[in-house]
């Protein structure tokens, strides 16, 4: 079943993110894949994200399908043309990748090959609206597909942008121009995810509110200083600092926030950046 | 203005290796603004070069070089010392560089990388805000450019990567998005944002290096 029945049909979509390999042999990527196929609803797959090259998310989606799993595939627009980007889009229908999510992607200057020529050819909104018109069997420049695949297009959505009212007008612009979910950066606290709640209520769409487990102090310091403009709160700060195992606590902080927020939201979206292996122990604790 | 910067001296002796003398051309507006190659530069650089055992044969600061008849009339004049020389060296931006190139058959070398067209605030204090890109989109933005001043150059609103107020790619230049929200909410067209503005035509641009002939 699709990501788009599933979210018709149950209750609560469970997704989450495994970056593909960088390298041409994805056996462990695949084998934490193994360790969650019916456990998740669809399996997120990062393109070079934060600017670091990896295998392409459309192979590594392709991957994800042949064993089961329901891929996201994320394109950013960093890296490709208008070209490039269409004809990927067009790989992923011919292969059966249904579930697109798009966003603009980290400048290559914060990534690993800092040199790199930006891209940025088309914004998000665009390439929604571009997704959406290869669906009708027409390209950017009018000319007619041979054939073309119905996609499920998502974006993403910084719940913690300032002033919100231009995220707002973003996610918006998104809505109109076909995107039909979202994943959010990842909420740390029930109050900051009330707050968005209440700010994107009336909105058709659906959220994937974003779930980060927190693996160390160290990424505490790296989130309250370079990314988040809310900082962790001090009870869980408090929490991993004092742990005997730091991952581990943090893994029990996120089920439990999971826990917690069961029953505001419909959907969630688990990014467990770099400890993906830890998925399963995750899974079980939120008694998903 | 074209802002630039002077090239490192390693890097030039490394262009001008095996040729003895050089001949030296400055700029007279926008590099001597940006003291990259005005008088008091073409002189420094004079003695530089000579410290190294080059032959300065001449120097001489050309008004704007990138107005070519202009440059070659300057060259003539100076003809003497262009002929003794084997490169010369411009301080200028890259289009001054090849006004110079054109006009004589000896080895030319920039002396400075062009940077950007900028906006000058106090000496020395320059922003990028066109870079020409053939075709003026800001009348949907309130008049400020995020073509320029977005690191990504996103038309339909800011990434998701501003903090606070920052742009993600460098925390010392403001979000331009951030920029235009408030100008367009202080003219009340906040509104006009709402519109999915389409990507941009690059085939309006420049490249590969456009020419006009109005004549
Ligand atoms: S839209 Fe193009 S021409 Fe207008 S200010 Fe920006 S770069 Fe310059
Ligand atoms: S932070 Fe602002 S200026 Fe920087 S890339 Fe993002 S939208 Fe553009």
């Amino acid at each position: 079943m699709g990501l788009r029945e599933l979210f018709v049909q149950k209750d609560f979509v469970v997704t989450t993110e495994i970056p593909p390999p960088k390298g041409v042999n994805a056996a462990s990527s695949l084998d934490i894949a193994k360790k969650i196929l019916r456990r998740v609803d669809g399996i997120n797959v990062t393109d070079n994200q934060r600017g670091i090259m990896r295998m392409c998310s459309l192979a590594f989606s392709h991957l994800l399908k042949e064993i089961g799993h329901n891929p996201i595939m994320q394109v950013c627009t960093r890296d490709r043309n208008r070209l490039a980007l269409q004809s990927d889009i067009l790989g992923a229908g011919a292969l059966g990748i249904e579930n697109i999510c798009i966003m603009t992607g980290d400048h290559p200057k914060l990534g690993d090959h800092p040199d790199a020529k930006p891209v940025f050819d088309l914004d998000s909104i665009q390439l929604i609206k571009v997704i959406k018109e290869l669906e009708t069997g027409v390209c950017m420049s009018g000319k007619r597909l041979e054939s073309s695949a119905k996609f499920f297009v998502g974006g993403v959505v910084n719940p913690f942008f300032e002033p919100f009212e231009l995220e707002l007008i973003k996610i918006k612009k998104k809505i109109d121009a076909g995107a039909e979910f979202f994943q959010t950066q990842p909420f740390f606290d029930k109050e900051s995810l009330e707050k968005f709640l209440e700010e994107v209520r009336g909105l058709n769409t659906k959220f994937l509110i974003g779930i980060s487990p927190i693996k160390s102090v160290k990424m505490i310091n790296f989130l309250n200083e370079k990314v988040l403009t809310k900082k962790i709160p001090e009870n869980i700060s408090k929490r991993i600092e004092t742990a005997e195992n730091q991952t581990e606590e943090g893994i029990r902080i996120a089920a439990e926030f999971i826990r917690e927020i069961k029953g505001m939201v419909r959907s969630i979206h688990i990014m467990p950046i770099g400890i993906e292996s830890y998925l399963p122990y995750l899974l079980d604790e939120a008694g998903l | 203005m074209i802002i630039t910067k002077q090239k490192d001296f390693d890097e030039l002796l490394g262009m001008m290796d095996g040729q003895d003398s050089v001949f030296i051309v400055g700029c007279g507006e926008c590099a001597t603004t940006c003291r990259t190659g005005g008088e008091k530069e073409v002189g420094e650089m004079s003695v530089k070069l000579t410290e190294k055992g080059k032959t300065v044969t001449g120097t001489v600061v050309i008004n704007a070089p990138c107005l070519e008849l202009d440059t070659r009339r300057v060259l003539r004049q100076n003809k003497d010392a262009v002929e003794k020389t084997e490169a010369i060296l411009v301080l200028a931006c890259g289009a001054g560089v090849q006004a110079v190139a054109e006009a004589v058959d000896c080895s030319v070398y920039p002396g400075l990388d062009s940077l950007f067209l900028g906006n000058v605030f106090r000496h020395q204090h320059f922003y990028e805000k066109c870079s020409t890109c053939g075709e003026c989109v800001i009348g949907s933005y309130g008049g400020i450019c995020p073509v320029t001043r977005c690191s990504k150059s996103l038309l339909n609103g800011p990434c998701g990567g501003s903090v606070k107020g920052m742009c993600e790619v460098d925390n010392k230049k403001e979000c331009v998005w951030i920029a235009i929200y408030d100008r367009m909410k202080k003219s009340n067209t906040i509104d006009r944002l709402s519109k999915i503005l389409p990507a941009k035509r690059h085939s309006a641009g420049t490249i590969p290096g456009r020419v006009i002939n109005g004549a």
